[in-house]
């Protein structure tokens, strides 16, 4: 266990968290230049091309320190997105230490604290490293400042780095060994092994990542989840390389994965412990929690024949996303389809494209939601995430919405905007601090269902990039809500209905209006577009008819040209929904959420 | 095999009798470029003769491949930049390799600047039977911004020497939609196009594209187009006036004194008859299969002198495609679309897929549905491409 390391790398987004990973893996010899690609530990396509982490990854680094001795250093890649902060936790909470990743040009941003704190609830040792060294707007001095400051770290335990030039690497390498403290556990007590992922291979079924607190796990054994008291026969136990290595069992201390013949990974909750079912541990692990999802919306196939493969497509993705929930759902206007949940946009856009890529489907999705909670007039509690859902008003007592505090950091010019746009977005309970000169933290309460749509686009521009964001769900709040309807040439159109407050449904149908005017493509006649609370129009748009082309010449030689032009015009057309005599383009559904100010 | 046989119907065409194949020949020069103009030619007219050479060798690798023409076209460029001794070695060369009926429609694209009355005589004891004459319009302002190198008043003259030489069977070219023109300003040169009582018009709307004088003017700012609706009020005026002096707007473009006087070659390009088209950039049709010359005269040539056919492209039509050119391109026309011939060429019966979408149209006033065909109305016509999106 001595010779054991377990770290993990956390930073703010695009500071560097990939490049460093990749230039600890070349080092340490894992991979040779000819097999090495970028990113390497994002296996997805859409990882690498949106340069995101989105699923966990770990790999066994072999490495011989300046001591002499030989070293096993496991690094466990994390998430980098809000969304996915409790797969975070509990990746951190298979590690000792980490390497607090910091941008020396940008310094300390919302989410480097939001991980530091993360870290410092589980009591892991901090490397701070300062990475892009190499680049001529980096400001080491006022990151050092930043470090002491902010973080309330000791700013000479830091190292610095250029990930992308390779500059650095050795003495991180040094400082994982001498800093990070070895695992402590017991090899001879229950075995008690924290799951931090678990992925989905085709041939094996879920593979279960964990950490080995105590005692041993080998092939054979009859293993149980403690959360839902499942027992499963363990098949193969391994280490992480650039591949699974086979190995005759996992000890306390180690890192590394177990098949046990576990058909779906949403059979395996992550968070939770694995114990030996003939001698289980005393009691779990601490920490677990249920991850559910915030955010809803309904997926459609474009053409209602490809509803069998989507329903296929669901049940086959859901198999390597445990996060993800989907159940059956029928539209009015959209046919026949499933609710899904997500947790959050980031996540819900993800699925959205690995359905379509990996699947090779063309899909809509309904205006995502959040989960509403209403008492009705006899006492039953209600929750609805999907308009289409929504009681009669007239047996509703209260309605309530789940609220989150919001976490900001950025230099102090912007303040005055940001704090509008809160106040715009029933911001409530501000609280507000400067965590060095010029910089400052800034938190609100505010409705999720205010934030997760437009709310991080928009912070995002009017900080220029320099605003950082982070949030946790506080509680559910009393708030008076109504069902916007959007009408389309008179015909509701139930996918684009929303769950809004009564004080922002009248700007809120006038921008969804406005929106889809934007987003439908003119057609051959009128369409008119409304907004409606019960039978009440509040607001109203027209898109005019189309209504004349350049069709001047058409012989030999054009025929083939527009042809191929049509085709084309086909093909995008196909990427719309008809709902009644229109065609309503995929982006529409989406777009009603957003202001035009991000645009 | 469904496939096939849908081709084999496709190809019986459902006629009585088979279509008769159109000959187009290309003539890739002009002396000046016209400032709107992006097909191709050449103003270097040195090659020419090495072109007749290659062109009549050309004609001779097709020798065979189809039974027999009925309407020859010279387009271009300008045909009308070759001395008349050079159109009677190509039409006497096609006469030679070809059957061309004897009843064939004859048309040669004439520029108001070139020929004169002697020339345009002996085109007419050649068996040239029908004339396009790009007149484009009768006010100079407009002549000069369209970079064309004739007069109005050349024009008028042309139109008269072509009746001289005993040409009954004459189409004027126009364009309209001008920077700066209005629709008086067109009624205007319209009349006086009437005043020779054309067989034919074509009225074209201005397209003003990226690479040419006009399109870049266009980019700069010196030129506004004018709005959609600006658009279809010329088109629609252009039908409006010619309907009412007893022209049929029987395509898009075209305007003829009944259908006798329809353009008998360009027919055939909107319902898919086979063609053969010589010369640089030529399309050609034949068996579903679409194939089309080099653009370049050098290349054309070279490849001749070669021994070898100048193809630069080929595209081999799946029934899909073929199902979209013929509605896009029976939309253009006021005869529409027959629905049971459609059927039985595509393997898609419109009214059975697209019925709700065909009754929306006919009620939007698009479309007008009778005894298994749909016609577009005039303002259905304006917006065809759209309704091909079906």
């Amino acid at each position: 266990m001595d010779n054991i390391r377990n770290f993990s790398i956390i930073a703010h987004i695009d500071h560097g968290k990939s490049t460093l990973a990749d230039r600890l893996i070349q080092r340490t010899g894992v991979c040779d230049a000819r097999t090495f690609k970028d990113q390497i530990l994002d296996t997805m396509d859409i990882e690498r091309e949106r340069g995101i982490t989105i699923k966990s990854q770990a790999i066994s680094l072999p490495y011989r320190a300046q001591d002499g001795k030989d070293y096993i250093l496991n690094l466990i890649d994390t998430p980098g997105h809000v969304d996915f902060s409790y797969e975070v936790s509990r990746s951190l909470a298979s590690c000792e230490g980490v390497l607090l990743l910091i941008d020396a040009a940008q310094g300390v941003q919302a989410q480097t604290l939001a991980n530091l704190y993360l870290a410092l609830e589980h009591n892991l040792e901090i490397i701070p490293v300062i990475n892009k060294i190499d680049l001529p707007s980096a400001d080491v001095e006022r990151v050092l400042e930043e470090i002491d400051a902010e973080l309330g770290l000791d700013p000479d335990t830091h190292l610095k780095c250029s990930a992308k030039e390779g500059t650095g690497i050795d003495d991180i390498l040094e400082a994982i060994v001498r800093r990070i403290p070895a695992p402590k556990g017991d090899l001879t007590a229950p075995l008690a092994a924290l799951i931090f992922d678990a992925q989905y291979d085709s041939f094996r079924g879920t593979v279960i990542h964990c950490r080995v607190f105590d005692g041993t796990v080998k092939a054979g054994d009859a293993i149980r989840f403690m959360f839902n008291d499942s027992v499963y026969r363990v098949e193969e136990v391994g280490h992480f390389g650039l591949s699974r290595i086979r190995h005759d069992s996992l000890g306390a201390g180690e890192v590394g994965y177990i098949i046990a013949g576990v058909k779906t990974v949403s059979s395996v909750s992550i968070g939770d412990t694995i114990t030996l079912d003939d001698r289980p541990c005393a009691s779990p692990l601490p920490g677990f929690k249920e991850v559910k999802p915030v955010v809803f919306a309904s997926i459609y196939p474009i053409a209602s024949d490809d509803y069998e493969d989507l329903a296929e497509a669901v049940e086959k993705y859901k198999l390597n996303d445990a996060a993800f929930v989907y159940e059956k759902d029928s539209s009015a206007a959209l046919g026949q389809g499933f609710r899904c949940g997500f947790l959050g946009l980031l996540h819900l856009d993800i699925v959205q494209e690995r359905l379509e890529r990996e699947y090779d489907l063309n899909i809509i999705l309904s205006v995502p939601s959040v989960r509403y909670r209403f008492t009705l007039k006899d006492g039953t509690v209600v929750y609805v995430d999907n308009p289409a859902h929504y009681p009669n008003p007239l047996n509703i007592a209260l309605g309530e919405e789940p609220y989150i505090r919001a976490s900001m950091m950025m230099p102090d010019r912007y303040l005055g905007p940001v704090m509008s746009l809160c106040i715009e977005k029933r911001g409530v309970n501000s609280n507000m601090h400067y965590t060095s000169p010029g910089r400052v933290e800034l938190s609100y309460e505010m409705p999720l269902s205010e934030v997760i749509f437009d709310f991080y686009d928009r912070f995002k521009s009017m900080t220029q990039g320099y605003g950082s964001f982070d949030y946790d769900l506080i509680d559910y709040r009393e708030s008076n809500l109504v069902l916007l309807d959007i009408l389309v040439n008179g015909e509701k159109v139930d996918a684009l209905s929303q769950i809004v407050h009564r004080d922002r449904a009248r700007a809120r149908g006038v921008q969804a209006c406005d929106r889809l005017k934007d987003e439908i493509p003119r057609q051959m006649y009128k369409i008119a577009i409304q907004g409606a609370i019960g039978g009440e129009i509040i607001s109203r748009s027209t898109i005019s008819p189309f209504r004349k082309d350049v069709t001047a010449k058409c012989y030999g030689g054009d025929i083939t040209r527009k042809r191929k032009l049509l085709e084309k015009q086909k093909k995008g057309k196909k990427r719309m929904k008809m709902v009644g005599s229109v065609s309503i383009p995929q982006s529409a559904f989406l777009a009603v959420l957003k202001s035009d100010t991000d645009s | 095999m469904r496939e096939l046989s849908a081709q084999r119907e496709y190809r019986d065409m459902g006629r009585s009798t088979p279509p008769m194949p159109g000959l187009y020949i290309h003539i890739p020069f002009c002396r000046t470029k016209c400032s709107y103009c992006d097909f191709f030619s050449i103003t270097d007219t040195g090659p020419m003769d090495d072109f007749i050479r290659a062109l009549c060798r050309e004609a001779e690798t097709r020798r065979g491949e189809f039974p027999a023409f009925d309407t020859i076209y010279v387009g271009g460029g300008t045909p009308s930049v070759l001395p008349v001794k050079f159109i009677e070695t190509i039409l006497t060369t096609v006469r030679r390799t070809f059957t061309i009926l004897p009843d064939a429609e004859i048309t040669i694209e004439v520029n108001p600047a070139d020929w004169g009355l002697p020339e345009l005589k002996s085109l007419r004891g050649m068996g040239v039977n029908r004339l396009s004459i790009g007149v484009q319009s009768l006010n100079d302002k407009e002549l000069r911004l369209l970079g064309r190198r004739h007069t109005a008043e050349q024009a008028m003259r042309t139109l008269e020497n072509v009746s001289s030489a005993g040409f009954e069977n004459v189409c004027i070219d126009l364009i309209y939609g001008l920077p700066g023109q209005s629709i008086p300003m067109w009624q205007e040169t319209l009349s006086k196009a009437l005043s020779h009582a054309p067989a034919h018009l074509s009225c074209y709307e201005l397209e003003i594209k990226k690479n040419t004088p006009l399109g870049r003017r266009f980019m700069h700012g010196e030129y506004v187009q004018g709005p959609e609706e600006q658009q279809r009020g010329f088109f629609m005026q252009t039908s409006v006036f010619l309907s009412g002096r007893g022209y049929l707007h029987y395509e898009i473009s075209n305007f003829a004194r009944g259908m006798d006087r329809a353009s008998r070659h360009n027919l055939k390009y909107w319902d898919h008859t086979p063609y053969l088209g010589l010369g640089p950039s030529a399309h050609s049709f034949h068996h579903n299969r679409r194939w089309w010359n080099h653009g370049s005269v050098q290349n054309y040539v070279r490849d001749l002198d070669a021994g070898k056919q100048p193809v630069g492209g080929a595209e081999e039509l799946t029934r899909e495609q073929l199902a979209l050119e013929a509605l896009f391109l029976g939309l253009r026309t006021s005869r529409g679309i027959d629905t049971e011939t459609y059927t039985r060429r595509y393997g898609i019966d419109l009214m059975a897929e697209h019925g709700p979408a065909l009754e929306e149209w006919q009620r939007a006033g698009l479309v007008e549905i009778t005894h298994g065909s749909i016609r577009p109305t005039l303002g259905g016509m304006a917006v065809s491409d759209r309704l091909a999106l079906l």
